[in-house]
């Protein structure tokens, strides 16, 4: 097949153009008699392959544009957005939002980050490695991580796909205290989908690696071949019977429950009294050697930012020190609801770490003796406000410390007030393809349901 | 009042000063002899928000979007670029990165335009429109008032208001040409009630293909308050839910999403085609007891899951998935129904101009059987009744699906008695419906609420069901 692309990475505007559009948004708010106003303006543009069967299912080429405003009227905000930036739209998007602000009510909490807050100095990051991939190489790579995948065993007779993508970005934000930052960055991935079968039924499994680094993503054949190791473990799955064990959660699934933690202990969760961990800062809230923390300038990292999205600077810290909660997950304005200070968090967590410990995932098996592997969760299942705990499991079934068999068709339930305290161990096979870095984590006791 | 063809082109194709010669030209770079089909989906939509939360009305915000999708398919492959610009050169970039997928070659010729007739499922107003803001704001506090009036225990109301206003024309290469004007609306109340130190939430909404006129009628948004409020006051009295496998009683209405997890996702077409569903190659047999039919129904006028076409053009219909318990019918978008040999039932679905479309759902329910709901309560031992769901999840390839229990009762002796805690309920997609033993005769279709989410992308859903019992369902809770 033939192709007439240029390669990714070749068409971003340059931040002096996006940081013209977000001076004109500002000066347009001020001419519609803004107090204050914020703008970000943000370009992505992709390339994207996925084969299936040996064969190029879709080839999608990805572009997208968002210039997002927000006015302030003393404390009445209004904010709108659009993806189109020529000027006539920026003016109409400016007043879209000045209208909206004559109608929503004065709130103390509402305004621009404080001032001293805002990043200064802001380092490189190292995020941005674009990838001299052209839609042909994509493919090959796809191509050849499949067929590791469906070469490696007999059993793996089918494919929902292999992909590779590559994604470039550039956003600008800008605040009228003068605040200005770009940040340019890249993420890259490849991906492999497949099924294994046997007299029994069909399993499918998933491997994936992302990296902001085209050399530091996981070689495109590994992928497969994992992929299809993934797949094949998981044939012969059976159930339990409902019982109360100790519980492994391996470390893709540990971020996730790690998640909670960080939903539960953020802004919007708190002033709204919706959290389980309303008023412990400075409580016990993990088992006691339980250190977790954010380090968001990280290089390279996938969750790494300068400054969040209000533009205050980032910063190391402990969120978790021997297991007492040492800080929350603010935004300015929920750091004003709660009479606090923001965290630099308005966005989410930057490189959330849980310190791994001594053992390695076979160490935690080893300690757990008898118990369960959970490797994949389904559902939501998360109640918040209670911190009560139920979802769709599967995974492996481990006898003296050593899987026995698969399981699946289960559930494994608690509170996650309780889950956090009964933290027995961090694993060192620590999973960073996100922006909470974890290892596997064993859990005390659940209950799990089944027959 | 207006076409939808008129309007969708005074919105996509004016400002752009696009034309049939223009549509023409663009189809002459997508076509080579080994595209078997290519379609252009033009898009414009708009959207709002408004939220009172603390009794204020705390934001409120304003989004617009536009941009045309560019598809060519060659046998099983296809190519796909995007453009947010509505411009000629854009387009014409955009053809150009869509057909490298398949081998270049001479441009076939296209057929004559031909518009697709109009249908009128939902009328092709601005949403956005219907009410002025001070009503709408004024709605929202209404809503929070209502909220506490019911309780001294309700200490937080979150009331959100959201209308979408989306254009769509689509231009395919067998010459079709049609417009779908689409109004969504969608109202929802969140509180949270405090009693001795605990805390529960509760939620309802509701919404549709509509304007916001419909929440002022039949007292719909006030209910939604009160309703929220009820949920929230149960769950203050629920225990621990029961852990283990037992009869399951799933209540009429929004539990639905049992359907659309369990076989719904199993049916669509790109999964059957691929092999990769545990419903592939299974037509004809049984997969439910004999009181379970099923259809997917995108002709409901003006319900949240509703399309008057699909994002292909192609008309809506009611497709009949299972009959009295056998499975009778996919659901297919045209590019599997050309490959599977089959014919399309108009579940093409995209989130957007910058997605693919793919089979999708659109409201899908089990009609009515024979059976009294008291009935079906009385004849449980020991089980649970489940009346409220969050969503739920399946994995197409085991067949394995959850769905979350937010509302949820103890069965005992044949009675309803006590609350218990949300829950995780999970089975096996394809024998769960052959464990169905009673099925009501109050068939609901849920407040409008549902978002279905696939391969990254959420489109609108609905669901629907009358009371059935399941003999036999795990249930995830810690008692």
């Amino acid at each position: 097949m033939q192709t007439n692309l240029t390669r990714t990475g070749s068409t971003l505007p340059s931040e002096a153009e996006l940081t013209r559009l977000v001076e004109q948004a500002l000066n347009e708010a001020k001419r519609c008699g803004a107090t204050q106003a914020e703008a970000s303006a943000s370009v992505a543009i992709g390339l994207a392959v996925d084969v299936r069967q040996r064969e190029v299912d879709t080839l999608e080429h990805q572009r997208d544009r968002s210039l997002a405003v927000a006015v302030y009227f003393g404390h009445r905000q209004g904010t709108a957005s659009s993806a189109d930036f020529s000027p006539a739209s920026v003016r109409a998007t400016v007043e879209a939002a000045c209208a909206i602000a004559r109608h929503t009510s004065e709130d103390p909490a509402q305004g621009l980050a404080d001032p001293d807050l805002l990043a200064r100095d802001v380092p490189d990051l190292d995020l941005d490695h674009p990838w001299e991939l052209e839609a042909d190489g994509a493919i090959e790579l796809a191509l050849e991580c499949e067929r590791a995948a469906l070469d490696a065993d007999r059993r793996i007779t089918n494919s929902d796909g292999a992909g590779v993508s590559s994604h470039s970005s550039v956003r600008v934000y800008g605040n009228t205290h003068g605040f200005l930052g770009a940040v340019r960055s890249t993420r890259h991935g490849i991906n492999c989908r497949v099924i294994a079968s046997d007299d029994a039924g069909m399993q499918r499994d998933y491997w994936y690696t992302v990296n902001r680094v085209p050399s530091g993503l996981e070689a495109a054949e590994a992928v497969g071949r994992k992929a299809a190791q993934q797949a094949l473990r998981r044939l012969g799955s059976r159930r339990l019977t409902t019982r109360k064990v100790p519980v492994i959660y391996h470390a893709p699934v540990a971020r996730g429950l790690l998640g909670h933690f960080v939903a539960a202990v953020s802004g919007g969760a708190l002033y709204r009294k919706a959290s389980f961990l309303l008023d412990t800062l400075g409580e016990q809230v993990f088992a006691d050697w339980v250190q977790l923390t954010e380090h968001p300038h990280l290089p390279r990292g996938l969750g790494s930012a300068a400054f969040d999205q209000e533009g205050v600077a980032t910063r190391e810290r402990d969120l978790v020190r021997n297991g007492m909660l040492q800080g929350y997950v603010l935004s300015s304005y929920a750091a004003r609801k709660l009479g606090m200070v923001s965290t630099g968090n308005a966005g989410g967590v930057h490189n959330l770490r849980l310190e791994p410990g001594e053992r390695d995932l076979n160490g935690l098996l080893a300690a757990m003796g008898d118990g369960l592997l959970v490797t994949e969760l389904m559902g939501q299942g998360v109640n918040l406000v209670t911190g009560d705990y139920s979802r769709g499991a599967a995974g492996f079934w481990v006898e003296n410390g050593e899987i026995a068999y698969p399981v699946e068709e289960i559930t494994v339930a608690g509170n996650l007030r309780d889950i956090f305290l009964g933290l027995q161990a961090a694993g060192t096979d620590m999973d960073t393809r996100g922006g909470i870095h974890t290892g596997s984590v064993l859990v005390d006791e659940m209950t799990v349901a089944g027959e | 009042m207006q076409q939808p063809l008129d309007i969708a082109r005074q919105t996509l194709f004016a400002p752009a000063g696009i034309g049939e010669s223009e549509l023409e030209q663009v189809f002459a770079r997508l076509m080579t002899p080994s595209v078997d089909m290519a379609d252009l989906y033009f898009q414009s939509s708009r959207q709002e928000s408004w939220v009172l939360e603390d009794g204020i009305i705390k934001q409120g915000s304003h989004n617009i979007d536009q941009g045309v999708g560019v598809r060519a398919i060659s046998g099983e492959k296809t190519g796909f670029a995007y453009s947010d610009d509505i411009v000629m050169p854009a387009l014409l970039e955009a053809s150009g990165a869509a057909r490298a997928i398949a081998r270049s070659g001479e441009s076939g010729r296209l057929k004559a335009w031909q518009a697709g007739r109009g249908r009128g499922l939902y009328a092709p107003v601005d949403p956005l429109e219907t009410l002025s803001t001070e009503r709408k704001v004024a709605l929202l506090r209404q809503v929070d008032a209502e909220a506490r009036r019911q309780d001294h225990r309700v200490e937080q109301v979150v009331v959100s208001l959201t209308g979408l206003h989306d254009v769509v024309l689509i231009a395919d290469s067998d010459g079709r040409l049609n417009a779908d004007v689409r109004p969504l609306v969608r109202l929802n109340v969140m509180v949270l009630v405090v009693q001795d130190g605990r805390r529960e939430n509760g939620s309802a909404g509701g919404g549709g293909r509509v304007g916001y006129e419909y929440f002022l009628e039949e007292d719909r948004a006030q209910a939604y308050a009160r309703e929220a409020v009820r949920q929230a006051l149960v769950n203050l009295e629920a225990v621990d839910a029961p852990a283990g496998t037992m009869p399951v009683v799933l209540g009429p209405g929004w539990p639905g999403v049992l359907l659309h997890e369990a076989i719904g996702h199993g049916l669509e077409g790109d999964f059957n085609r691929k092999g990769t569903s545990a419903f592939s190659g299974r037509l004809g047999e049984r997969v439910a007891s004999e009181h379970c039919t099923v259809v997917d129904d995108g002709t409901l006028a003006g319900r949240r899951g509703s399309l008057n076409v699909d994002d292909e053009g192609q008309p809506t219909q009611c497709t009949t998935l299972i009959e009295n318990g056998i499975l009778r019918g996919y659901m297919q978008d045209r590019m599997n129904a050309r490959l599977m040999d089959m014919a399309p039932t108009g579940n093409g679905r995209r989130e957007s101009y910058a997605h693919l479309p793919m089979p999708r759902m659109t409201n899908t329910y089990m009609l009515n059987g024979p059976h009294d709901p008291e009935e079906i309560i009385r004849s449980v031992d020991r089980g649970l009744y489940a009346v409220n769901f969050g969503g739920g999840q399946v994995d197409i390839t085991s067949g394995k699906f959850v769905f979350s229990a937010s509302e949820a009762y103890l069965i005992e002796k044949g009675r309803i008695t006590r609350p218990v805690k949300g829950a995780t309920l999970i089975g096996n997609g394809p024998d769960v419906l052959t464990r169905v033993s009673m099925v009501g005769n109050d068939m609901k279709l849920d407040s409008g609420i549902g978002v279905c989410g696939k391969d990254g992308q959420s489109v609108p859903v609905g669901v629907g069901q009358p009371t059935l019992k399941v003999d036999a369902l795990t249930v995830g809770g810690t008692s």
